[in-house]
């Protein structure tokens, strides 16, 4: 029984781990509705912006995670300034290309400037092994990471259900025209609302390389398990995010546990069924 | 299509007439890698093998609407079924090459059932899941493909036993270009019938064609058939001419690198497809060969500059070009 | 449409470098994945050549040694095959070298069979590679050579029954089932075995199965890269360690990265390996010197020492044969050469053309503050016992 708690646990935080990763995607094209396959490359932006300022300027791995949010936040709303608010309007294939484009040199540029070495990152001591509830032991990093998902869902569901940006942007993505008319600037709210999600992005990114590592291809690495979350959750729903990335993570890790033969095969039956019965994801609006 | 059509036989006849600028480029690809490019024949061979089955995807993507990230599945089991074929004893290259497309397209229609019910994402996301589904399969059968390993023991035979298969690539770039003429013949007769007329209306307005009468799921399905056995054909034909074949030709990169090449030649027009697949896969090829650790910069560059400057494909933009010249 | 046609003249006029060859320089063509998920193995085998060329000059017989790289981006046997074409038709090179992975080897293999090119296998594992063209020479390892060797070694250590964890894929698969078969053959019992996906692992509900099971001992292997800091830690998780079930791995498993992230509880773990960065010899020491002076203190690993030692088999052949550089002339040259590398000594098998070496069996300790993998026995001379 404990055994049984125990990978439900570390599923649910698996989950967690895949929400962490795909929260900015289920803003940018969730909300904003941009097929944005370069949400990969600003996780991966965030990762060496904390293994950075580890190495080199020798900050803990706690104080990085604010500036892996917002330096990643910056660099993408300069690439949409420039780049990406060009290609809204394009069809969903130039979308396509355009952000694989992104990924393809950003990794470039990370191999040049980074080099090709998986990087890790030393964790504070009290994030290292694990923490014992009665018979069952529980990793500390996991639970961590448990946390600060509740505390990023609570701040993007808040955000946008009670505030007053969180309703511009809500408008500004149900009708461009009629949030234009209203006098609102929805040039600025979209650049606004893509940094947030990008940001989020190289939160996640930051905080997984203790779990998945970091190199220049992790943008590709990570970019079919976050499609996954976001397909699952449904476009448009943080919270279904959450419920999908919770479900995705128990269903897999609890299936390895249970079936370890079909451990790769899991992830894609799940989500292959799941859509076809229901195609707009577990929360799907649209 | 602005100008009236008063009868559409004749249209229909205008747009399957064959311009000489098409035979020019026909017998350029034909001649040009054998005389002036000799050492190049290998490549030449891939890029011919690349351009079917980006042909195959514009038949979906391009007429048919059905946008799938998933489609080296079909690559591969037409890869797989000629090398296994192959390796079992049977290497004769034609009849090999129809027995894989064949395959991969009995495939194509099992599947095509699943792909004609969704759409949007989730269509996008069921072909991809799909694609790793059967790598994993794959895998996990290693007795029978060999797994990770890739598939060892293929042998093709002589091409009508005769021309001998060597690593020059004189026999294979000649096979497969073959193919890929007859391949085009085919794709272009099937999107200029009726057939390929309510793919594209399908498409547009498939509220529209269901009003009409126009049976739309079984339309889509035989595109999606024909589609998965011509990839076959193409995973066949790459697997007979290079002896090898492993998991990466069913795989989710394979997938992704050839939608990429035919948005980059422009999609719904079969020229885009195989212009796609030259300018990438030689790009690739003098790129990584200048740079081999950082060229993926270069491409990643190309392709952005493209979607921002020819939104429609580098053909698109060619055309438009031209239109503006003409226009001066 | 006309603008198709000059398109493809103008795509076609970029190849118009030429492929003279000059009589007084040997080319050698590397096919590697340099770049996409393999790019970093295949930058520190890359590394290798090029210490080798920095320590031991570019010049043999008095020609110049050429290196023409190409990339394979990944696992691409069609495009490596491609390439390999390519080296000898467009380059002109003598030989072909790299061969980072086994499916893209085994297509280099065929070409260096039709085109009667030597070829070096400097980090490709799978046995069988060796036998698809009578020109190739390995000098990596083999993973049944490894492992049979060291299953034999826990079998005579007195271990009755272990769990195996792989990674469920060839390499993997090859390396559990030599492990097994000569810890069987030896009189031990496998009590459970687990293969875990290659992309993208959890390994926590794998290490909760063998926590479940609590064996004697645990045989893990996995690749190098991210995935032995990732077992490692699930174990430190579980409460696994060497104290309460004996851990065995091939080398990769206690990497220093690896090693780190376990911390204190790697203390005791055995592995096999056939290169040990910390085997004391004075040649060793050099090597591995000379390598972090060129590579901003990086060390060196198993591809960098493949590939040392193949630019050495490759010198030394080309010494040997003189002004003879094809496929039969050095094949000939390089079958029984014996030579002493950083990671001792090794030769060429005269029979297999396979590589035959010291393997090492190494333990984790602490060595000044650190957990280190000492060594702590070594089998001389171990071949791959399936040819």
């Amino acid at each position: 029984m404990s055994q049984i708690l125990a990978v439900l646990f570390d599923g649910f935080a698996y989950g967690m781990l895949l929400f962490l990763l795909s929260v900015g995607l289920s803003v940018t094209l969730g909300l904003m509705n941009f097929i944005n396959l370069a949400h990969g490359a600003f996780a991966m932006i965030g990762g060496y912006v904390t293994y950075s300022l580890v190495a080199f300027a020798g900050w803990p791995f706690l104080a990085t995670l604010p500036f892996a949010f917002l330096v990643t936040a910056i660099i993408a709303a300069g690439f949409e300034v420039l780049l990406f608010r060009r290609i809204y309007q394009s069809g969903e294939l130039n979308q396509v290309l355009f952000t694989i484009g992104f990924v393809f040199s950003a990794s470039a540029i990370a191999a040049y400037m980074f080099g090709t070495v998986h990087h890790s990152v030393p964790m504070p001591s009290f994030l290292t092994g694990y923490v014992e509830l009665g018979t069952i032991k529980l990793p500390s990093y996991r639970i961590f990471l448990a946390a600060i998902a509740l505390v990023v869902t609570v701040f993007v569901v808040g955000g946008l259900e009670y505030t007053r940006f969180g309703a511009m942007v809500r408008a500004a993505v149900d009708n461009q025209k009629v949030a234009r008319g209203l006098g609102l600037n929805v040039g600025k709210i979209f650049a606004l609302t893509f940094a947030i999600g990008s940001g989020l992005a190289g939160l996640g990114g930051a905080l997984s390389i203790e779990i998945l590592s970091l190199d220049p291809s992790f943008g590709f690495h990570i970019l079919v398990l976050v499609l996954i979350v976001v397909a699952v959750g449904g476009l448009g729903s943080i919270w279904g995010s959450f419920v999908a990335a919770a479900c995705l993570g128990i269903f897999d890790v609890m299936g390895k546990y249970l079936f370890p033969e079909l451990g790769s095969f899991l992830i894609y039956l799940f989500m292959v069924v799941l859509l076809f019965y229901k195609p707009l994801g577990l929360f799907g609006k649209r | 299509m602005q100008q009236q059509i008063t009868d559409p036989q004749k249209w229909m006849r205008q747009k399957t007439r064959i311009s000489p600028i098409e035979i020019a480029f026909w017998l350029s690809v034909l001649a040009v890698p054998y005389i002036f490019f000799p050492n190049y024949l290998a490549l030449a061979n891939q890029i011919a093998a690349t351009a079917i089955f980006c042909i195959s995807l514009d038949l979906i993507i391009g007429y048919a609407g059905i946008i799938s990230l998933g489609h080296a599945a079909f690559f591969g089991l037409g890869a797989y079924a000629a090398g296994i074929l192959s390796q079992k004893g049977w290497g004769e290259p034609i009849t090999g090459a129809l027995f894989g497309a064949i395959f991969a397209g009995f495939g194509g229609w099992i599947v095509s059932f699943m792909i004609v019910r969704v759409q949007h994402l989730a269509l996008l996301m069921i072909t991809l899941g799909l694609g790793f589904l059967l790598v994993e399969l794959a895998n996990t059968l290693d007795w029978l493909t060999g797994g990770s390993d890739g598939l060892v023991g293929i042998d093709t035979w002589n091409l009508f036993g005769v021309f001998k298969f060597t690593f020059w690539g004189h026999t294979a770039y000649g096979y497969t270009l073959g193919a890929t003429f007859l391949v085009f013949l085919l794709a272009r007769r099937l999107v200029n019938s009726p057939f390929g007329l309510a793919l594209e209306t399908i498409r547009e307005n498939p509220q529209r064609t269901t009003a009409l009468g126009v049976p739309n799921r079984a339309r889509l399905q035989k595109v999606f058939t024909i589609s998965a056995a011509i990839a076959g054909l193409a995973g066949a034909i790459l697997t007979q001419t290079t002896e090898t074949v492993s998991l990466d030709s069913l795989g989710f990169q394979h997938s992704a690198d050839i939608a990429v090449m035919l948005i980059l030649g422009g999609t719904g027009r079969l020229y885009g497809a195989i212009l796609g697949t030259i300018i990438f896969m030689v790009a690739r090829d003098q790129l990584s060969g200048m740079n081999p650790q950082y060229w993926y910069f270069w491409i990643g560059l190309l392709l952005m500059i493209v979607v921002l400057f020819m939104p429609r494909g580098i053909l698109g933009g060619l055309e438009k070009l031209m239109e503006k010249v003409r226009g001066l | 449409m006309k603008f198709m046609l000059t398109a493809l003249l103008g795509a076609a006029a970029v190849f118009a470098a030429g492929t003279a060859q000059a009589a007084d320089t040997i080319k050698i063509g590397i096919v590697n994945a340099y770049s996409g998920q393999f790019a970093d193995p295949a930058a520190q085998l890359d590394n290798g050549i090029k210490l080798y060329m920095q320590i031991h000059g570019d010049t043999v017989n008095g020609k110049k040694i050429v290196i023409i790289r190409k990339d394979v981006g990944g696992i691409k046997p069609p495009l490596a095959k491609q390439l390999a074409a390519e080296l000898v038709t467009r380059d002109g090179v003598d030989i072909l070298a790299g061969n980072l992975l086994t499916p893209n080897a085994l297509a280099v293999a065929a070409v260096s069979a039709d085109a009667e090119k030597f070829m070096v296998i400097m980090n490709a594992s799978t046995s069988f590679i060796t036998t698809k063209s009578p020109y190739v020479a390995r000098t990596s390892v083999t993973s049944a050579q490894l492992n049979s060797a060291f299953g034999t070694w826990v079998a005579n250590k007195g271990v009755k029954e272990v769990y195996t964890m792989v990674t469920d894929y060839a390499p993997g698969k090859g390396s559990g089932k030599a492990f097994e078969g000569a810890f069987v053959a030896g009189g031990g019992k496998v009590v459970g075995s687990d293969a875990t996906p290659v992309v993208n692992p959890d390994f926590s509900p794998f290490v909760q199965r063998i926590a479940d099971a609590k064996p004697e001992a645990l045989y893990v292997w996995v690749p190098g890269g991210t995935q032995p800091p990732a077992v490692g830690k699930a174990l430190a998780e579980r409460g696994i360690s060497p104290k309460n079930t004996k851990i065995y791995g091939q080398g990769e498993l206690t990497d220093d990265a690896a090693l780190e992230a376990m911390g204190d509880v790697s203390l005791g773990i055995i592995t096999a390996y056939h290169y040990n960065i910390h085997r004391d010899t004075k040649m060793n020491n050099e090597f591995v010197k000379a390598y972090r002076d060129a590579n901003n203190g990086r060390d060196p690993d198993i591809y960098t020492i493949g590939a040392y030692d193949g630019m050495h088999l490759i010198y030394e052949a080309l010494k040997k044969a003189g002004d003879d550089t094809s496929g039969k002339a050095l094949i000939a040259a390089a079958k029984g050469m014996e030579w002493e590398s950083p990671r001792g000594m090794m030769s060429i098998d005269p029979e297999t053309r396979d590589v035959v070496q010291t393997i090492y069996i190494r333990e984790v300790q602490m060595v000044d503050g650190k957990p280190t993998n000492v060594i702590i026995d070594q089998i001389d001379n171990a071949k791959d016992p399936t040819h």
